[in-house]
């Protein structure tokens, strides 16, 4: 019993770290076809502001929103500066994200040391089964889940949403037809930025800050967007799943490197099974 | 000698005249005379500086002759360096041959290469994709790693050590008639310095092969080039396989030379290196490549010593204002101005002299 409930509170919790790490990543590459290499960047962006207006004394939670505001500005300052320039030729947009992202970590290192002030984890933990569980991961659940549904609700029922979904499907349709292509593609890098952001915001609690905090997420975000595909919504929760039982599983069993391992042999074998991931297996199901 | 040069110049490579080789030939006699100049501190740092080199010309092979963008060369690096490390702490003492726990890291990162290769292109992994599954790669390779630092992760007499490395590793060393050949110092930057010259000239003649040619076709149109018969998947692969081995050979080469491999060496900014080298210099030319490598290896040193965040900071920024600005790579760049400044000055001549001669050497 204890057993069954341990292991579905770890895939539980791996699947909200898979879905909120990569919602960001997903979200870009599925609108712009761009992978952000600046994305750990962005989650220490959302940590260290969170970190920084607790430690002055706001809520937690005005901290996190803070942080997912600070990155989303962030991200969309870099999107009009440099990113735009390589909508035509995405492989060359990895390399120049990934120079950001060297400054980035670097330029926070030199800033802030490689140590920070932590935020403890909040809300204690539950005994239950004759176990105990973090409340503070199980919110994290929760949020998981409340993410996925407003970004339906933002890309199903808001006039942005249609525009950027237009605009997904062919942007020089969408552009003739009168929609701010330009403005889509700058909101959207903001939104992938500002939920990054909040990622970093929501894990500061539970991890040691540093500049390189965003390491932790990077290998995770980047095996669930290649296992999902092009679809945040249709995509991503499935391959969080998926990905997430796998982790699950190979960690109960061998350890957390090997869960992580697991996680680089599930993706190699899903691609080989499935092109286009779980987006384009969904989609065909559908069809 | 005129087929020898007709092998290894061709339309893939910059650099074909009279004038390219004897230039390349006056600084091969420079790069020969030089250690019996400079002291034994800045011959080794030469060394050094090449032993990347290779894990260069290998990604400039993958990424600008075959169009496939690998993050991940360092996970081939850091296979064969503790690949070399396990082989030659377990065996080199007793059969004086660490040059054969060399070939053998060599074997061990390409089989990983086909593995991965085989899964990644095969799986019809394509674009952006294949540098986010090749960095995953490196970045579970050096978890991985990390984490062995307990006594039982050992393999025979070689303990991985985990975040701090494996250490005492011994040198590269052949048979000689009083005992032993080491392969340190000068002997080691002769060694790296034939199989440069080896690995230069090699992967022209690939590269102005048919082989090269077709690479290139998929490069530019996978899609014309399946149509037109070839086999495009088993190309990139074997393009793959060859430069993910040549980043094996830096790994295996550069853990003798410091008889020290530590993780750090396969996770991020280690990974990037390999990058920001190939493009700055010009990823779609092997020559650009050597010689941009070189500069910003040397470039990078200097700067370290000041200050390793700036340094990293100014390298970032490097590679962000080439590929916003000279995309191809500087020394691709330069080339290129140089080539049409011949061409435009040999017009010049030709239209008030005779006749042009038709199949002049290219400069």
């Amino acid at each position: 019993m204890l057993q069954t409930i341990s292991y579905l509170y770890q895939v539980a919790d791996v699947f909200a770290f898979l879905v909120l790490a990569a919602a960001g990543l997903a979200i870009i590459f599925g609108m712009m076809g761009i992978i952000n290499m600046a994305h750990g960047e962005f989650i220490a962006v959302g940590a260290y502001v969170t970190t920084y207006s607790y430690q002055a004394g706001a809520p937690l939670i005005v901290g996190m929103l803070l942080g997912a505001v600070v990155a989303g500005l962030f991200g969309v300052v870099i999107e009009r500066t440099i990113v735009r320039r390589f909508y035509h030729r995405p492989i060359d947009s990895l390399v120049a994200t990934w120079g950001i992202s060297l400054m980035m970590t670097q330029g926070a290192l030199l800033l802030f040391g490689s140590g920070a002030p932590g935020v403890g984890t909040p809300f204690g933990s539950v005994a239950f089964a004759g176990g105990s569980f973090s409340v503070y991961r199980l919110v994290l659940v929760v949020v998981a889940v409340l993410m996925l549904a407003g970004l339906y609700l933002v890309f199903m029922k808001t006039r942005f949403g249609v525009h950027a979904r237009a605009t997904m499907q062919n942007a020089a349709m969408a552009r003739s037809l009168g929609v701010p292509v330009d403005r889509i593609y700058a909101a959207t890098f903001g939104l992938g930025a500002a939920l990054a952001g909040l990622a970093g915001g929501l894990y500061a609690p539970t991890m040691t800050l540093s500049p390189m905090i965003g390491s932790s997420f990077v290998i995770e975000a980047f095996v669930t967007v290649v296992a999902g595909g092009a679809d945040v919504l249709v995509g991503t929760p499935p391959a969080a799943i998926a990905l997430a039982v796998i982790k699950a599983t190979a960690t109960a069993f061998w350890g957390q490197v090997y869960g992580v391992m697991g996680l680089l042999v599930a993706v190699c074998l899903v691609v080989r099974i499935l092109p286009e991931g779980f987006t384009g297996w969904m989609t065909r199901r559908r069809a | 000698m005129k087929e020898l040069l007709s092998l290894v110049n061709g339309p893939q490579t910059f650099g074909a005249g009279r004038t390219f080789w004897s230039i390349a030939g006056l600084l091969l006699l420079a790069a020969l005379v030089f250690p019996f100049f400079a002291s034994n501190y800045t011959v080794g740092n030469v060394a050094y500086f090449a032993v990347w080199i290779f894990m260069a010309l290998g990604l400039s092979l993958i990424w600008g002759y075959g169009g496939m963008l690998s993050f991940g060369q360092t996970a081939f690096f850091g296979l064969a360096g503790y690949g070399y490390g396990v082989i030659a702490i377990n065996f080199g003492q007793q059969s004086n041959l660490t040059l054969v726990a060399l070939l053998l890291a060599l074997v061990v990162a390409g089989l990983l290469a086909l593995l991965i290769g085989y899964f990644m292109i095969y799986g019809r992994i394509t674009g952006v994709f294949v540098g986010i599954v090749t960095l995953s790669l490196t970045l579970t390779l050096a978890t991985f790693v990390n984490q062995t630092a307990g006594a039982e992760w050992r393999i025979g007499r070689a303990r991985l050590n985990g975040y701090n490395g494996m250490t005492r590793i011994p040198p590269l060393s052949i048979p000689w008639v009083d005992g032993k050949l080491y392969f340190e110092g000068t002997a080691f930057y002769f060694l790296v310095l034939a199989l440069l010259v080896l690995t230069y000239l090699g992967l022209r003649i690939l590269v102005n092969s048919r082989f090269g040619n077709v690479l290139v076709a998929i490069r530019e149109n996978p899609d014309r080039a399946e149509l037109l018969g070839y086999d495009i998947r088993r190309y990139q692969l074997i393009a793959f396989v060859i430069g993910s081995t040549l980043a094996g050979l830096s790994g295996a080469l550069y853990t003798a030379w410091g008889q020290f491999i530590a993780p750090a060496s396969m996770a991020l900014p280690a990974a990037a290196m390999p990058i920001i080298w190939v493009a700055v210099g010009g990823r779609k030319d092997l020559t650009a490549t050597l010689i941009g490598t070189f500069l910003v290896l040397w470039l990078f040193q200097s700067l370290i010593v000041v200050s390793q965040q700036y340094a990293l900071i100014f390298i970032g920024a490097l590679l962000l204002v080439t590929i916003l600005f000279t995309p191809g790579g500087y020394l691709v760049w330069l080339f290129e101005h140089w080539q049409r400044l011949v061409e435009r000055r040999r017009e010049r001549t030709a239209v008030t002299t005779a006749p042009a001669p038709v199949g002049s050497a290219a400069e």
